[in-house]
């Protein structure tokens, strides 16, 4: 599914009613930017009627998206709608593995998913796992060298984000590759490096599911213990849960609670060394850590867009979304509106109001391990600061995931001034 | 001016005298008052400034009962009967005295 990639250089020599935001080799490229500026100047609510993925809407403003994403009656998450390739949620094959969640339903059977898995990100829960994050980041902060290159991505980023889900699902830590090996074909795209075709991803999936559905066999031969596999073997609520939902659950545990963590750790040093004065800022001021985390959210905008299908005619912007229409709720395009963020292209660590961003969506999809993503992102600025570091010198253009789903870092080298 | 006590999880309580009109979330945002995030503005669509109406208080604020706030405060840790979205509490003479209490942590 090759999409013939836009020539970005000038968003506006572009015909309106030409663009497509859908191609993965433009985020890989870090192209968008001037193509969503445009969409929000002049066609914010905007129709592609001829994508790789077949046509749909793109919402790209701030308080659009937020109108959108809480009408959970108009516009609905179930048949793979939140993607642009309904094949990522669904499968290709007949006999695919769904890895469609309570993220992709609709109430009522979307509620019942989500308040089962609640628990084990609620705050009360997450709380007990911030000892043990911040050691883990403690240790390997002590280890990355100085003065010397390395990848910040693979050394810390990763590290820290697979050694949490381990402990969320009590997985082997010594085994933690094998978890970075799902979480990148359950999120990757065919001709991203790991994924060769659906047909492919639809085989390691089945693998993977099967390797979960074991974990749980062995969990509901134990005492209940407190991480979410062993929660939902547990589970009176959960006992009724189907194989495919419980994989599904995993599933959306692993990408939700892994690769966006990953990427805003590693979009924060980005961000830091990009913007001098806010790292003074931050390093004269460590208390800053509360806006600092909610606004390298919003400033990496982790997830680029959800997508849902309207279940009837909706109008916004004077434009008719029919019936049956895909749209993309681009959270990548909202949260650089200037119309709901002053400055909105700046990083600023120390914004008025920087919870109000749309990385999390909004509505009753909203993202459920928000409170733990916040958590190890404190932890680990908390700890950087701690450490006295002049800066960290990123040393060339990070290499970016061909994903227009995700907006990942996959590489980044820096070296680390005492 | 209606006057609002917020009483967080551990009983540290912060009066607050508010302009009729605005939200018991703005009032707790704009008086700095912890425990009440209010991340997506008042569009009762984060339900991040989940709080418990006082008993006596409940029939004058209503309950969540719109179509908007019920499906999301329903998903929040701890629902109770008296649980509401304060950014869904619009201030008035009426609600001079309101009493309202925080969860351990928004969610």
């Amino acid at each position: 599914m090759a999409t013939q990639a836009l020539d970005t250089s000038d968003p506006y020599a572009i015909p309106l009613d030409k663009i497509d935001v859908s191609d993965p080799g433009m985020y890989q490229r870090d192209e968008h930017w001037g193509l969503f500026k445009r969409l929000r100047e002049e066609d914010p609510v905007h129709y592609c009627a001829d994508s790789a993925y077949g046509p749909y809407w793109s919402i790209t403003k701030y308080h659009d998206i937020l109108e959108a994403d809480s009408n959970f009656k108009a516009f609905s998450s179930d048949h793979g709608a939140i993607a642009l390739d309904s094949e990522r949620i669904t499968g290709a094959t007949e006999d695919a593995t769904s890895i469609a969640s309570f993220i992709s339903m609709d109430p009522p059977k979307h509620d019942v998913q989500r308040k089962i898995v609640t628990p084990a990100v609620a705050p009360s829960n997450i709380a007990r796992l911030e000892g043990l994050m911040r050691e883990r980041t403690k240790r390997i902060l002590d280890s990355v060298p100085i003065g010397e290159d390395f990848d910040w991505v693979s050394t810390v980023s990763i590290e820290l984000t697979l050694m949490m889900l381990a402990n969320l699902i009590d997985y082997p830590l010594e085994e933690r590759a094998q978890l970075k090996n799902w979480s990148d074909i359950i999120s990757g795209t065919p001709g991203d490096g790991v994924v060769e075709s659906w047909e492919q991803r639809d085989r390691e999936l089945k693998i993977m599911a099967g390797a979960f559905l074991e974990m749980r066999e062995k969990r509901r031969a134990e005492e209940p213990k407190s991480d979410l596999i062993s929660m939902l073997a547990h589970s009176p609520f959960a006992q009724d849960m189907s194989m495919v939902d419980y994989v599904a659950n995993v599933t959306t545990l692993i990408v939700g609670g892994n690769d966006t963590t990953r990427n805003s750790m590693s979009g924060g040093v980005l961000a830091f060394h990009e913007n001098p004065g806010e790292w003074a800022k931050f390093k004269a001021n460590p208390d800053l850590v509360d806006s600092l985390v909610p606004e390298t959210i919003r400033y990496q905008t982790p997830v680029l867009f959800m997508g849902r299908l309207a279940t009837q005619d909706v109008e916004m912007r004077g434009k008719i979304i029919r019936k049956g229409d895909k749209i993309a709720m681009w959270y990548i395009s909202g949260n650089r509106d200037e119309e709901a963020i002053e400055n909105a292209d700046s990083f600023i660590i120390d914004r008025e109001r920087p919870r109000q961003h749309l990385s999390f969506g909004f509505g009753i999809h909203r993202c459920l391990g928000n409170r733990l993503a916040e958590m190890q992102l404190r932890v680990l600025w908390e700890e950087v600061a701690k450490k006295d570091w002049n800066h960290i010198e990123v040393l060339a253009p990070p290499t970016r995931s061909y994903s227009n789903n995700l907006r990942g870092i996959d590489a980044m080298p820096v070296r680390i001034h005492a | 001016m209606p006057k609002v006590t917020y009483i967080e999880a551990d009983g540290t309580e912060h009066v607050v005298d508010a302009p009729e009109g605005i939200s018991a979330m703005e009032a707790a945002l704009t008086n700095d008052v912890p425990g009440i995030d209010g991340d997506c503005g008042g569009q009762a669509a984060c339900a991040t400034c989940h709080v418990f109406v006082d008993p006596d208080w409940i029939e004058r604020t209503g309950h969540a009962d719109s179509e908007v706030e019920l499906p999301m405060i329903e998903l929040s840790e701890g629902v109770q009967d008296n649980s509401r979205l304060a950014c869904q509490i619009k201030l008035t003479a009426a609600l001079d005295g309101l009493i309202l209490r925080m969860p351990e942590a928004q969610f």
